[in-house]
C-alpha cells in the first residue's frame, strides 16, 4: 500500500497542473467511500491537510512563477494569472496526494506493516521491529502527556507562559520516553531480541492479491490523470 | 512441545561484583551463590544492595561492557555462569519479568507478544504457535490471541509476560519485584500463574520481592544481600526470619508477622489521649468543616469514556479517606477529579467556603494558581510533576507560581522535613524512587493546600521508604489537612487510620474504619 | 554485556573501545525517541501552519526559518547512540510517525526525512561518527537544512521564483545550524543531566558521577 501511494506521488509531482490533479481528486473521491471509514475520523485526520490548501494557495498566488497579465503588485507579492493557476494547481494537487495518504494509513496496521518490510522488502529485522515497538508505545506516551499537563495544572504552573510550558512538557515527555525506551530495550533483550542467529516470524507477510490490487488502483488513477491531462493539452512538466 | 528442552539451568556466582558506569561505588560485591537446577530462591536486602543487578546480570542485560581500561566504563569482577556458561551465549535459557508492567508489551496484539521471545530464538512457525497457547494456558490468560494488548491490568499484563517468557522454554525464571505495582487481586493471579509457570517447566526461580510473603510458599531459600557486599544469610526462609528479622525489617522487606500496626502513623490517634479523644467522637462526627461535597458525581476520562456514577461522598478537614476498589473501577478517575483536574461527567462536586475561599463552588473551574493553593495532587509517578532543574527549585516552584512572599525559607523548612538537604542541588530525575516520592510530596506540600489527594502513594515501595511516606501523610492529616488517597494497599489504610470509600461500578459506599477487619470486596 | 570473564582485573578483549555495532538498547531508544520527537512534530505542525503563513506573506522564504525543528530528529539521536545510520533512522521514524498521524504532504514527508537524514550523516559519516562535539553537530544540522531547503524548493515550491527559493535554502541552512545543531545539542545535555542516558556515552560526559546512595 505504501508503494501504491509512493507511486501516486510519483506521476502527480511529474505535472502541475490543474486538469491532473482534478482528474484525481475526482477519482478518489469516487473511490473513498469503498474504503468505509467513519466520516468524522477522517476529518479529523485529514484536517492538517484541509487546513494547509488554502493557505498554500494563498501564498503560491502571491509568490508564484509570473506570467500572464498581471493583477496585483506589493513588494515581493505579484499576483498573474499564471500564479493563479498555480495556486489552483497546487493546491488540487496537495488534496489529491494528501487525502489518500491519510485515508490508507488510517486504515494500515502497524505490525502487518513492519511485517510486510521485514520480511517482503528484506528491511534488516532489528530496526523494523524496534521502530514497531516504538510505534506501540505512543499511546502510553499519550497519556504520560496528559499527566504531565494536569501535574502542571495541579501545581499552579498552567496560567501562563504557554510556550515555556509546552517546552518544558515536551522535555518531560522526552525524559519519560528515554526512561520507558530503557526498560523496554531490557525486556526485549532479555527475551532474546538481537541475539545472533536467524530470526523466525509468527506471521506470514502477506502480500497477496488484495494488496497488488490497491497498488493497481492508485498507480492507475496517477496514470489515468496523466493521460486526461495530456489529451486536453494543459499538460506542463 | 518437547519438555527435553526445558531443563533445569544452575545459576553460580563466583565472588562476583559489579560497578555501574555512572557511579563510583561496587553495586554488589563478592557474592557467592549457587543455585542448583529447579531450587527456587527468593533474595532479599535493602535497596541498593544491587538484587536487580544480580538478577540482571543472570539474564545477560546488563547495561553497559565492562573495560577495566576506561574508568567512565562498568567494572566487573568474579564471574556468573549460568549452565556453566556466561549468560550472554545461552540466551533464551533465562526469562526475566520486571516490576513495570508496562514495559513487557511488546506488540500490540496478545498472541503476536508472547511469540515475539519464539520468533527471536528462531523456533518454527507451527511450533511457535503451539508454544504460544500453552503458555497463555498456563498463566490462565483466557483471552483471543488477536486481543489489543492496549487495556489490561497490571495483572494481567505480569501474566502476559509471563507467558512470553513461557514460551521460550527457560530453564530459569528470573523475577525483579513482580508484583511490586499491582493491586491484592493481581498479586494472586501473579503468584498463581508463577506456580504453574514453574510446575510445568520445573525451572529454576530466582525472585526479588519486599513483600517476601507473596512467594514464601514456594521457595525453599531465602537469601539476604548487603549493600555493595555480598550475602549475609542464606538457608530456608522460616529459619533466616527467624534469626535475621530484624535486619530484614531494617532493609525494607515485609517480614510476614511484623506489619505495622493500625492508626501507628497518627499520633492522634495512636496516643492513648488521642485514641480515647477518637473513640469518644459518635460515629460520623467531623473533625473540622466540610470542605468537599460529592452529590452523584459521575468521573469519566475524556470525553466518551464515562468511568464512575452515583459517587456520595463528603471530605473534612483533618480526614483520612482512601478511595478503593477493584481494579479498573475508576479509583484514579475519581481522585483526580475531586482534586479538579477532571471534569465530572455529571452530577456535583461542591467545594465548600471554607476551601473555596471566594474562588467558587467548581473545582475542575478554577484557575491553575487557584487550585494549587488549595488541592495539591500527588500522582502515581513522581517524575511527572517535576519542573525544574535541581531538588531545591523544585520546592520553590509552587510557592513561586503564587506569588508567596518567602518561597526559599519555604523550601529550606521542607527540605529539613523531607531529609533531601543533602540533595538539594541535585536534578530531580537522578533521585532514587523514594527520594522522588518525598519530593513529590514536598512540592505539593509547600503551597500548604487544605486539601491533598494521592494516586497509589505507596505503590512499588520496600518498608523503609514505606514507612517514610506513611509518616508525612499522618503527620500532614495530623495538622489538619485533608488527605484523599486512591490506594490498594491495606497497610496504608490502617496505619493511617482512615475511612475507607469502596467504590463499584454504580456507586461508593463508605466503610467506617475502626475495625479493619471488615473484609473489602476482592 | 557478557560478564563471563573469569578473571578477576583485567580482561583482555579483542574488541575496539567503542564499537560501532548497534546494540539492542541502541536501537530501542534510538526508535522511541525518533517516535517521541515525530510526536512533537506533529505538535509543532499545527504551530507552524499559521506562523510561517503570517511570516511567509511578508517575507517570502523565510518560513524556512521554523522548519528547524523537523531536523531534530537527526542530530539528536545521532548524538545519544553515535551508530552510523543513527541520524538517517531517526529521521526515517519520525517521518514515518508524521505520516500516521495524517500530515499534509503524505508520502513526501517520508522522502523529506531520507534527504534530510542523509544530509546530517553524510557530515557524520565523513567524521567516521566518532566526533560529536558542538561544530560537527552544527555542521551536521546545517547540511541537513541545507538537504531540506534544496529538497522543498524541488518539490513543494515548484511554482515559486528562484529569488524565493534562493532565500529558502539559506534560511534552511541556517534553521538547521541553530535549531537542529545547537538546540540538540543542549537538550541532550540537559537530558543527559537528569541522569536518564546513564546507558550511554554521553550520559557519562555529562552527569555527575553520584556515590551510590541508599534509598
Amino acid at each position: 500500500m505504501l508503494l501504491g501511494v509512493l507511486g501516486l506521488g510519483v506521476c502527480l509531482v511529474l505535472s502541475l497542473d490543474v486538469v491532473s490533479a482534478a482528474v484525481a481528486l475526482a477519482i478518489e473521491l469516487a473511490l473513498l467511500p469503498l474504503l468505509r471509514i467513519p466520516f468524522r475520523t477522517l476529518l479529523l485526520r485529514t484536517s492538517p491537510v484541509l487546513l494547509a490548501v488554502p493557505l498554500t494557495g494563498l501564498s503560491i498566488a502571491l509568490y508564484g512563477r509570473a506570467s500572464g497579465r498581471e493583477w496585483f503588485d506589493l513588494g515581493f507579492a505579484h499576483v498573474t494569472d499564471g500564479s493563479l493557476v498555480l495556486a489552483v494547481a497546487t493546491m488540487l494537487r496537495v488534496l489529491a496526494v494528501g487525502i489518500p495518504s491519510v485515508a490508507l494509513f488510517i486504515r494500515a496496521d502497524p505490525t502487518d506493516l513492519a511485517d510486510g518490510l521485514a520480511q517482503v522488502l528484506r528491511l534488516p529485522a532489528r530496526f523494523v521491529l524496534g521502530a514497531l515497538a516504538a510505534i506501540r508505545m505512543m499511546t502510553i506516551l499519550g497519556e504520560d502527556w496528559r499527566q504531565l499537563g494536569m501535574a502542571r495544572r495541579a501545581r499552579g504552573l498552567a496560567d501562563t507562559g504557554r510556550l515555556r510550558r509546552g517546552a518544558s512538557m515536551a522535555f518531560a515527555l522526552l525524559v519519560v520516553a528515554l526512561r520507558r525506551a530503557t526498560t523496554l530495550a531490557v525486556a526485549m533483550e532479555a527475551r532474546g531480541f538481537g541475539a545472533p542467529g536467524a530470526r523466525t516470524w509468527a506471521r506470514p507477510a502477506r502480500f497477496g492479491r488484495q494488496e497488488w490490487a490497491a497498488v493497481a488502483v492508485l498507480v492507475g488513477i496517477g496514470m489515468v490523470s496523466i493521460a486526461v491531462a495530456v489529451a486536453v493539452g494543459t499538460w506542463r512538466a | 512441545m518437547s519438555v527435553a528442552d526445558a531443563h533445569a539451568a544452575r545459576i553460580e556466582f563466583r565472588d562476583w561484583g559489579w560497578r555501574y558506569a555512572d557511579r563510583d561505588a561496587w553495586a554488589v560485591r563478592g557474592v557467592d551463590l549457587v543455585v542448583e537446577p529447579g531450587e527456587r530462591v527468593a533474595v532479599v536486602g535493602p535497596s541498593g544492595a544491587g538484587k536487580s543487578t544480580l538478577l540482571r546480570a543472570v539474564a545477560a542485560v546488563l547495561p553497559d561492557e565492562p573495560d577495566a581500561a576506561d574508568d567512565t566504563a562498568a567494572e566487573v569482577r568474579g564471574s556468573v555462569l549460568v549452565d556453566g556458561a556466561a549468560p550472554g551465549s545461552v540466551r533464551g535459557r533465562v526469562g526475566l519479568v520486571m516490576q513495570d508492567p508496562e514495559a513487557h508489551t511488546v506488540m500490540s496484539r496478545i498472541g503476536d507478544d508472547v511469540a515475539f521471545g519464539c520468533e527471536n530464538l528462531g523456533v518454527e512457525r507451527s511450533e511457535t504457535w503451539l508454544r504460544v497457547r500453552h503458555a497463555l494456558d498456563v498463566v490462565g490468560l483466557d483471552l483471543p490471541l488477536d486481543r489489543s494488548t492496549t487495556r489490561l491490568s497490571g495483572g494481567q499484563r505480569q501474566r502476559l509476560a509471563l507467558a512470553g517468557v513461557l514460551a521460550m522454554r527457560p530453564g530459569a525464571l528470573v523475577l525483579d519485584e513482580p508484583c511490586a505495582n499491582l493491586d491484592p487481586n493481581g498479586v494472586v493471579q501473579v503468584h498463581d500463574a508463577v506456580r504453574a509457570l514453574l510446575d510445568d517447566t520445573g525451572a529454576t526461580l530466582l525472585v526479588v520481592e519486599h513483600r517476601i510473603g507473596t512467594w514464601l510458599d514456594l521457595v525453599d531459600r531465602l537469601v539476604l544481600l548487603e549493600p555493595g557486599g555480598g550475602v549475609v544469610a542464606d538457608g530456608p526462609p522460616a529459619e533466616v526470619l527467624r534469626t535475621h528479622g530484624d535486619a530484614l525489617t531494617a532493609a525494607g522487606v515485609w517480614v510476614p508477622g511484623a506489619e505495622p500496626a493500625p492508626g501507628s502513623a497518627r499520633r492522634l490517634h495512636s496516643t492513648p489521649d488521642g485514641a480515647q479523644l477518637a473513640a469518644a467522637l459518635p460515629d460520623g462526627a467531623q473533625l473540622g468543616p466540610t470542605l468537599l461535597h460529592a452529590e452523584r458525581l459521575a468521573t469519566a476520562r475524556g470525553r466518551r469514556q464515562r468511568v464512575g456514577t452515583g459517587i456520595d461522598l463528603t471530605v473534612t478537614r483533618g480526614q483520612v479517606l482512601a478511595v478503593t476498589g477493584p481494579n479498573g473501577v475508576g479509583k484514579s478517575t475519581l481522585g483526580l477529579t475531586l482534586a479538579g483536574l477532571l471534569r465530572p461527567a455529571a452530577g456535583v462536586l461542591r467545594a465548600t467556603e471554607p476551601l473555596a475561599d471566594g474562588a467558587g463552588p467548581s473545582p475542575s473551574a478554577w484557575s491553575s494558581r487557584t487550585l494549587a493553593a488549595r488541592i495539591g495532587t500527588v500522582f502515581q509517578e513522581p517524575e511527572h510533576q517535576f519542573v525544574a532543574r535541581t531538588v531545591r527549585a523544585e520546592l520553590e516552584a509552587g510557592p513561586r507560581a503564587l506569588g508567596l512572599s518567602d518561597p526559599a525559607a519555604r523550601a529550606d523548612d521542607l527540605l529539613d522535613a523531607f531529609a533531601l538537604r543533602h540533595l538539594a542541588d541535585a536534578n530531580p530525575f537522578t533521585l532514587s524512587g523514594g527520594e522522588q516520592r518525598r519530593l513529590a510530596i514536598g512540592t505539593v506540600v509547600a503551597t500548604r493546600p487544605p486539601v491533598v489527594v494521592l494516586d497509589e502513594p505507596t505503590s512499588g515501595q520496600d518498608r523503609a521508604t514505606w514507612q517514610a511516606v506513611v509518616d508525612r501523610l499522618g503527620a500532614l492529616a495530623d495538622s489538619g489537612t485533608a488527605v484523599i488517597a486512591v490506594t490498594h494497599d491495606r497497610d496504608l489504610i490502617s496505619a493511617l487510620d482512615a475511612d475507607r470509600i469502596v467504590l463499584t461500578a454504580t456507586g461508593a459506599t463508605g466503610v467506617k474504619d475502626r475495625d479493619t477487619t471488615t473484609g473489602d470486596a476482592r | 554485556m557478557s560478564t563471563g570473564a573469569p578473571t578477576t582485573t583485567s580482561t583482555e578483549r579483542p574488541v575496539v573501545k567503542r564499537s560501532l555495532r548497534w546494540r539492542v538498547v541502541d536501537i530501542v531508544v534510538a526508535s522511541v525517541l525518533a517516535v517521541a520527537v515525530g510526536v512533537v512534530f506533529k505538535l509543532w505542525e499545527y504551530g507552524y501552519e499559521p506562523l510561517s503563513a503570517a511570516v511567509a506573506l511578508v517575507l517570502p522564504g523565510t518560513q524556512a526559518l521554523f522548519g528547524g525543528v523537523w531536523l531534530l530528529a537527526g542530530p539528536i539521536v545521532a548524538l545519544i547512540v553515535r551508530k552510523p545510520g543513527a541520524a538517517l533512522y531517526a529521521e526515517m521514524v519520525a517521518a514515518s510517525v508524521e505520516a500516521l498521524l495524517g500530515t499534509q504532504w503524505g508520502w513526501s514527508t517520508l522522502e523529506a526525512g531520507l534527504v534530510q537524514g542523509l544530509g546530517a550523516e553524510l557530515v557524520l559519516a565523513i567524521f567516521l561518527y566518532r566526533v560529536y562535539r558542538l561544530p560537527v553537530i552544527v555542521l551536521a544540522g546545517a547540511a541537513a537544512g541545507l538537504a531540506m531547503g534544496i529538497n522543498d524548493s524541488v518539490l513543494s515550491y515548484a511554482g515559486y521564483d528562484a529569488s524565493f527559493k534562493a532565500v529558502y535554502i539559506v534560511c534552511g541552512a541556517i534553521t538547521g545550524a541553530v535549531i537542529a545543531g545547537i538546540g540538540s545539542w543542549l537538550i541532550v545535555r540537559a537530558l543527559a543531566r537528569t541522569g536518564v542516558l546513564s546507558s550511554f556515552a554521553v550520559g557519562r560526559e555529562h552527569a555527575k558521577r553520584r556515590p551510590s546512595s541508599a534509598a
